[in-house]
């Protein structure tokens, strides 16, 4: 082998070495500082002193940081819950040979493209209570209407998941559709043929065959749900009180303003477990099953 | 997407076909509901919206918020509009999508085509950085950008936006090279084509689509990131949605409704361009990162 194919063998490698240094310095170097830290009395700065699994405990003893966690499973069951029901109704509903499915389709997957500063912006605003629903309600002469969950402590959490399910229940939609479209015919037929009646094989063939759909729907609905942060900042800014606050905000919180820095990486160790947990799992089954 | 399946409709009565139609437009109406909102109560004067009634036409007609979104309103301490700020946004996005989708076609290339032992590993790692919370990685980005002398620039902005984004973008390369048959890689390596020339020639030439759903992911995650913008910008690198923020929440003064959903639209108009102009390839690329095939 001459040294010019020597070189050409180098090339791919070398191609690959700059991304593959930044992973493993910005993500997984990155994971274990923090990590690190989380075991450190950091406050406002890194420190370096080790204490072992002190900020965990003493991040599991706050009432700020279980509100936090609680909000987050009611944010994220309603949410995933909401988001699959609906997006597989509208799925099953556009599906039936609609005429203006070109038309309806992308309304339905608009929201998906905004930022979710901006939906927060549009939403906080018509629930607000002096000006949005409950007033335009008044205004036409319901008087008794009322409407002020994002003010209430008890309900704050519930107008978060309006606003994210109107975020993301167009692209769930398409994911179903996707899915309906690949249903094999031959089935179908089949079973109209054996007498089954549509609605039959609906709830006995073809929704038991969306089973992958779900899976991945549940995937990227819950590590959104986990990641949520910036709907929280511009829809009730984890108001009324800490009534809306979810790991997310709690753990930039803690790190930039409370100057718990130890406890903040804690926090976002918990995040990323809770992430894995359902990530590599789901990644795991889809490299094997790629691998037909 | 295919053509729908031969017979699956539930019913061809007609009291069922307008329930299904019903059901569609209203979820439709909707979804478009806050848009309206929005568009509506930005074109009327303050006290207009405040005698109340959202879903109302204007009576009056201006386009005074928009013009003070753009130019005059108060974001933070300065009353320069949101203009300084989209362009921030445009500075940081354009190099930021560029970079990114290059290195991840090169390390889709490499991936599929030449293939090495340990490959795999990177790629399962590159595929789960796709998904961490980005909480974890803000304080040490934070020492690093400072250390590197980046802390508050559009450079360290669009460093973060890199890094973060070519695990996604190396996922659709992949995905796609894969599918291109190999046999043209290895004739032209044997014809003497180097590493570059068939990238080049060969590849690129039919990575049109992948191309646009590499471009298109990026430009929607970066331009709408706010965290990233929130914790890492400057007072000159300040990123529009983090503006957008600012001047919402700001609780100084009157609130300027109007002004406000001027500016949140002006916020969302290039991502709604984009989504607009190639939805389709939009779609794809939010599913390909989660349905395989």
């Amino acid at each position: 082998m001459d040294s010019r194919s020597r070189l050409q063998e180098l090339v791919p490698k070398l191609v690959l070495a700059p991304s593959f240094l930044i992973v493993l310095v910005f993500v997984y170097g990155f994971i274990a500082y923090t990590g690190f830290l989380s075991m450190t009395d950091s406050k406002m700065l890194p420190s370096y002193n080790f204490v072992g699994f002190s900020n965990y405990a003493k991040l599991w003893a706050l009432p700020h940081w279980w509100r936090a966690v609680s909000n987050l499973a009611i944010f994220a069951a309603l949410y995933i819950a909401i988001c699959s029901v609906l997006g597989l109704g509208l799925a099953i509903l556009l599906d039936q040979k609609i005429r203006a499915e070109g038309f309806l389709r992308p309304i339905y997957l608009y929201p998906m493209a905004l930022s979710f500063i901006v939906t927060g912006t549009a939403w906080k605003w018509f629930l607000d209570p002096g000006i949005g629903l409950e007033n335009t309600m008044h205004l036409w002469g319901w008087e008794s209407f009322s409407f002020n969950w994002i003010k209430d402590r008890n309900y704050a959490i519930y107008c978060v998941v309006i606003a994210a399910v109107w975020q993301s229940t167009g692209f769930i939609m398409a994911m179903f559709l996707a899915g309906l479209r690949g249903v094999d015919n031959e089935i179908i037929k089949a079973a109209q043929i054996d007498g089954a009646k549509t609605s039959t094989i609906y709830r006995r063939i073809i929704i038991p065959l969306m089973r992958p759909v779900f899976l991945s729907a549940f995937v990227v609905l819950a590590h959104l749900a986990i990641k949520a942060y910036d709907l929280i900042i511009a829809l009730t800014g984890g108001g009324p009180g800490q009534a809306t606050e979810l790991p997310a905000t709690f753990m930039y919180s803690y790190t930039f303003t409370r100057n718990q820095m130890g406890i903040g990486a804690s926090s976002a160790i918990i995040m990323l477990v809770m992430i894995f947990s359902i990530i590599i799992p789901y990644l795991y089954s889809e490299i094997r099953g790629g691998k037909r | 997407m295919s053509a729908p399946s031969p017979d699956n409709v539930i019913s061809h009565n007609r009291l069922t076909r307008a329930l299904i139609y019903t059901a569609l437009i209203l979820f439709a109406l909707y979804s478009l509901l806050p848009l309206y909102v929005m568009v509506v109560n930005s074109l009327k004067p303050l006290d207009e919206i405040r005698q109340g009634g959202m879903l109302n036409l204007p009576q009056t007609w201006t386009v005074e918020p928009w013009l003070s979104a753009w130019s005059t309103a108060q974001i933070g301490v300065q009353p320069t509009g949101l203009k300084p700020f989209f362009i921030n946004s445009i500075l940081m996005v354009v190099p930021a999508v560029a970079i990114s989708t290059i290195v991840g076609a090169l390390n889709g290339y490499v991936l599929t085509k030449w293939r090495f032992p340990g490959a795999n590993i990177f790629f399962g790692m590159l595929l789960l950085s796709c998904f961490i919370p980005f909480q974890i990685v803000l304080i040490p980005m934070a020492r690093i950008l400072g250390i590197l002398g980046l802390a508050g620039s559009i450079w360290g902005l669009i460093m973060v936006h890199v890094v973060y984004g070519i695990g996604f973008t190396t996922l659709y390369f992949r995905n796609y090279y894969e599918a291109f048959p190999t046999e043209l890689v290895r004739a032209a390596q044997i014809d003497g084509a180097s590493f570059f020339q068939i990238f080049w020639r060969i590849l690129l030439p039919s990575s049109g689509p992948i191309i646009v759903v590499s471009v298109i992911w990026q430009f929607t995650n970066i331009w709408n990131d706010f965290l990233f913008g929130a914790s890492f910008s400057g007072p000159y690198s300040t990123p529009m949605t983090v503006a957008l923020n600012n001047l919402v929440s700001s609780s100084t003064g009157v609130k300027e409704y109007n002004v406000h959903f001027a500016g949140a639209i002006l916020a969302a108009l290039p991502t709604l361009i984009v989504y607009i102009v190639s939805g389709r390839y939009f779609v794809r690329g939010l599913m390909s990162g989660a349905v395989k095939g």
